[in-house]
């Protein structure tokens, strides 16, 4: 299936705007000005896009702690996000959720989870609103090699089967679960524990973005045509450590900076496509320095504004109380 | 006006809101019934019986049994409200909530205050509590503290099938996650209930009677034994006022103060255990607010600190009893003024 | 032989099954006057006195305070003292047992029964005879049905009673476009054709007035008399407070002191009367139509609706009655209207001689029905 030149456009530059998003937020928490935790999404953007570049304002997602890149692929403002995650008011969300709650309903981005496993079941719960409502959206749950071994979403497959929803699970399998190797945690495979339930799976490089560009059509029109859940186990790996500010002693001492020369994604996609001839050098580096720049103002804005005022503190706990 | 009984009324809630509003869809465990076995559709309607005869009318889209997966169906009820549906949901028995509070507590409390009031959660959880079944321990407790200790939640208690009906449809139609305690004992209890829907609004006590020498604050199933005690005592002469929080999340502070600066006597019953309690929560408030107006100390009427027994014997001495309620009635009333 | 007076369950009212007893006025023992207030009961409807029905003393009192007891249980005992207590026990006893006997063949209450009519649904309550001829009883704003219990109960043996709940009240249909007297008269005109009542004694309080003046004049031909309590629309005042405070206060305290405006002796207002109005407020569109109603009804302390000189020109017979103390509707609105009309001032009555005067309105609308044969 091809891609025409301005999807290709699209999904290059949604890639590279997190990159630049990620490797700031990175600089900015090594310098001590970012407050909280943030899990950052480095080497793992040809996932998001490659699954949102399907997806349209009736579809929804929901993502892990690992959240950032979801959120950027899901078309969430990145200016707003940014003011978020350093707490600030006008952020996406007022500056009461922080990078590990990003979210923006209206995008159908239905938050970064602080829980593991938090996301399987609302992905269920909006399937069915989809298909109860007739919308035709699906709804997809990124969830970690971690978040895979949690109850929740062992059920939720469970549930989506049964239920027959338009749902996709997505493992963002990166290697590790915090500290912890996937291929110890993870008993027998992703795919087989699909199988398991019921539900048709395949496993991809994450690494790169048209094999997952492909295996995500396959699942959403599956979703879309009423037959269905499906997962999509997706192997790749995180460039940055769980957290800012973990020193990844579990890792080989050169594992990062050869993921870096050898199979990073944004790399891959360049030549793939230069090859193909599908776009020019050019092209590209221009969204590299668009992107550098939108996010280099998003950062200079949330430098700058404001912190949320103290009357913020008990707003929006209710609707109406 | 008709007699209906708590069980009757919640399920012409959930029906007349079914019909109003295509977006309320019930879901739960065996909430029909039946699912995929050879026998009799609809079998169960709920385990007692509460949400029979919704299936046929509605569809197996909009009455969905589940698996045994809370914490799948239960984050589902809360995706699916953030996403459009307005969800009832069935915790079978309050006492399962281990097995899905997070989605309850951490998920469905917290999206919309996490996400800067651009979510909106209207999502209902019924949920059976309280003894006097010889369940035992993991089937008979009153759990309702723990849900109001949460930011986001709210919490309804029901003491009578006229607020059972009115609280529902309330519940249903409010925009915020309630979680709705039905006292399991009470679904045979009649009372007089409209037959036209009308909703009763939340934060809005119930004094149920007026008096003036002592003011029993009761929740649930036990506003009606403080009625009961209130009737004996006036014979003694001591006048009680009633008064029923009707939820415990928002709590209308305002009218019980008021009742107790009146009375300047106070009694609370409460089934649950004593331990961060509602019990304790008002006595609290009641202290640190209407301190001049207090003629005694604050007593509360509660279960032990222990798990709810089996044996009848044994769960008949655990659950608070009107003759209790008179005792510390008596007690507060011969208390010499303050 | 010694005379042993029963004390029983008064039935007030048709659909009155059970009374609570709110407070003794004796103890027992106690010298008590026949006609002397004794106990204050209480129904969802009233709450009212029962005077003493003999004079002696009090031997048995059998009901304590807060008791509720279906009508016709005893109460209390009033004798002499020279009349023994074995004397006594033996007559309860008796009672008791008759009572007991009586009970399968107890009174079965009349009860209302819904009618749908064109795009209404009505409540109504019917009671007497089917061949009698039909009065037909329109409530005013707030009300229900129930507000002409006594009244009904009093003339059901002769006449054939029909008391529906007007539109957006009680169990009748609550949607309202406008909620002017034309849409409300449009909705009673359908329950009459409905009903096949051809001719028909009208009788209407408040608001119910002024509707019945606009029936009136829109079929004169079926209306055999015309009989209006405290009517609207027969002069400029009107307490706005009592509207607004109805249709606002949603807690039982400050509601009370609201429906306490409506009689002359605040004591009739009982806790279940408040809750009762309570209860109706919250059913779906209540509020809705009750704001479009009063919109139409009044501004301020003024009113809005007119019918005076329409109904002066009416040609069958007609009474209107007041009471002295009405603090919704002035009895000043009488002035002016006799001779042309029959009208009945009485003393210590509000807004609602239907319920404080019930004896004397029976009196004056039969009258007024015989008249009009």
């Amino acid at each position: 299936m091809q891609l025409s030149r301005e999807q290709l456009l699209d999904a290059y530059r949604r890639m590279r705007l997190i990159r630049e998003f990620e490797d700031t937020v990175h600089a900015e928490f090594e310098a001590g000005n970012i407050p909280g935790f943030v899990h950052l999404y480095a080497g793992e953007e040809a996932c998001a896009v490659g699954f949102c570049l399907h997806l349209d304002d009736r579809d929804r997602i929901a993502s892990t702690h690992r959240g950032h890149g979801h959120c950027i692929a899901k078309g969430c403002d990145v200016e707003g996000m940014m003011l978020e995650i350093f707490g600030k008011a006008g952020g996406l969300c007022g500056g009461k959720g922080g990078s590990m709650h990003i979210a923006d309903l209206e995008k159908g981005m239905m938050g970064a989870n602080g829980i593991v496993g938090g996301g399987p079941p609302l992905v269920c719960g909006a399937a069915l609103a989809a298909k109860t409502l007739g919308t035709g959206g699906v709804a997809i749950a990124f969830v970690g090699d971690g978040g895979s071994n949690q109850g929740t979403t062992l059920e939720s497959y469970n549930l989506a089967r049964v239920w027959n929803l338009p749902a996709i699970f997505v493992i963002e399998d990166n290697g590790y679960a915090e500290s912890t190797s996937s291929r110890w945690a993870c008993a027998g495979s992703q795919v087989g524990r699909a199988q398991g339930f019921g539900m048709p799976g395949v496993e991809v490089d994450g690494f790169d973005f048209f094999a997952v560009w492909e295996a995500a059509r396959e699942a959403i029109e599956r979703a879309r045509a009423g037959d269905g859940p499906s997962l999509v186990h997706v192997r790749f790996m995180r460039y940055y450590g769980h957290f800012e500010g973990d020193a990844q002693t579990y890792r080989a001492p050169d594992e990062v900076a050869r993921l870096k020369a050898e199979r990073d994604p944004l790399m891959l996609f360049r030549r793939r496509v230069s090859e193909a001839g599908l776009l020019e050098e050019t092209q590209l580096d221009e969204i590299d320095g668009e992107c550098r720049a939108r996010v280099a103002t998003a950062l200079e804005r949330a430098k700058a504004a404001p912190w949320p005022g103290e009357d913020e503190l008990v707003t929006d706990v209710y609707a109406s109380y | 006006m008709a007699k209906k009984t708590y069980r009757q009324a919640i399920n012409e809630a959930l029906r007349q809101e079914m019909e109003r509003d295509p977006r309320v869809v019930l879901m739960g465990e065996d909430v029909a019934g039946g699912m995929g076995s050879p026998g009799e559709d609809d079998a169960w309607g709920g385990p007692l019986g509460v949400t029979k005869g919704l299936m046929p009318i509605f569809g197996r889209e909009r009455v969905l049994d589940t698996p045994i997966s809370e914490s799948a169906f239960i984050g589902a009820a809360v995706g699916a409200a953030a996403s459009g549906l307005r969800p009832v949901a069935e915790l079978m028995f309050v006492d399962f909530m281990g097995v899905c509070f997070d989605q309850i507590f951490n998920q469905g409390a917290k999206l919309r205050y996490m996400f800067g009031g651009k979510a909106k959660v209207p999502m209902v959880i019924r949920t059976m509590y309280g003894a006097g079944f010889r369940a035992a321990s993991q089937h008979s407790q009153c759990l309702y503290s723990l849900f109001t200790h949460i930011p986001g939640l709210k919490v309804a208690l029901p003491s009578n099938a006229y607020e059972a009906k009115g609280l529902l449809i309330q519940a249903i139609r409010d925009d915020d996650p309630v979680i709705f305690f039905e006292h399991k004992a009470m679904y045979d209890d009649e009372a007089e209930v409209p037959d036209e829907p009308y909703a009763i609004p939340f934060g809005e006590a119930n004094v149920a009677r007026e008096g003036d020498d002592v003011a029993i604050i009761a929740l649930g199933r036990m506003v009606n034994l403080a009625l009961e005690a209130a009737g004996q005592l006036e014979g003694e002469g001591i006048s009680c006022a009633v008064v029923d929080p009707r939820t415990t999340s928002p709590l209308d502070t305002e009218t019980l103060l008021e009742v107790v600066e009146e009375c300047g006597r106070v009694v609370i019953v409460d089934e649950a255990h004593p331990r961060c309690s509602m019990a304790r929560d008002i006595a609290a408030v009641i202290a640190e607010e209407a301190f001049d107006a207090l003629e005694a100390p604050v007593r509360t009427v509660t279960a032990p600190h222990a798990p709810v027994p089996f044996s009848p014997a044994l769960e008949d001495a655990y659950i608070p009893s009107t003759e209790k309620i008179a005792a510390a009635v008596r007690a507060v009333a011969g208390h010499p003024g303050g | 032989m010694a005379t042993i007076t029963p004390v029983v369950m008064p039935k007030w009212g048709l659909a009155m099954q059970e009374g609570t007893v709110v407070g003794w006025h004796a103890a027992p023992g106690a010298r008590v006057e026949k006609g002397q207030d004794l106990l204050d009961i209480e129904t969802s409807k009233i709450a009212n006195l029962l005077e003493a029905p003999a004079s002696g003393r009090l031997r048995r009192v059998l009901a304590r305070e807060g008791e509720t007891l279906p009508v016709g249980a005893l109460l209390a005992v009033i004798a002499e003292e020279n009349v023994s207590e074995e004397e006594i026990d033996r007559f309860v006893e008796a009672f008791e047992a008759q009572r007991a006997r009586e009970a399968p063949a107890a009174e079965k209450a009349v009860e209302p029964v819904v009618v749908e009519a064109g795009r209404w649904r009505f409540r109504l309550l019917e009671a007497g005879p089917g061949d009698a001829p039909p009065v037909l009883f329109l409530h005013g704003f707030g009300g229900d049905l129930s507000n002409w219990s006594l009244i009904q109960a009093a003339l059901a043996p002769r006449w054939r009673t029909l008391a529906p709940d007007l539109p957006g009240h009680g169990g009748s249909s609550k949607a309202l476009e406008r909620g002017d007297l034309a849409e409300l008269a449009d909705a009673l005109e359908a329950l009459i054709h409905g009903l096949g009542l051809d001719r028909l004694h009208l009788v209407g309080h408040s608001l119910g007035g002024a509707l019945a003046v606009e029936l009136a004049v829109r079929d004169p031909e079926r209306v055999l008399s015309l009989a209006l309590l405290a009517p609207a629309g027969f002069g400029p005042d009107i307490a706005g407070s009592y509207i607004e405070g109805f249709l606002r206060e949603r807690r039982p305290r400050k509601l009370r002191p609201v429906l306490e405006m409506l009689v002359a002796d605040a004591t009739l207002v009982g806790r279940e009367m408040v809750e009762e109005v309570l209860r109706f407020k919250r059913l779906d569109g209540a509020l809705e139509a009750l704001t479009r109603i009063a919109a139409r009804l009044h501004e301020g302390d003024r009113q809005r609706h007119a019918v005076r000189e329409r109904f002066l020109a009416l040609p069958m017979p007609r009474l209107v009655i007041w009471g002295a103390e009405d603090r919704i509707l002035p009895s000043g609105h009488l002035e002016g209207l006799a001779p042309a009309v029959e009208i009945l001032r009485l003393e210590d009555c509000g807004h609602l001689p239907q319920i404080e005067r019930p004896e004397q309105v029976c009196a004056a609308l039969e009258r007024l029905f015989r008249e009009a044969r």
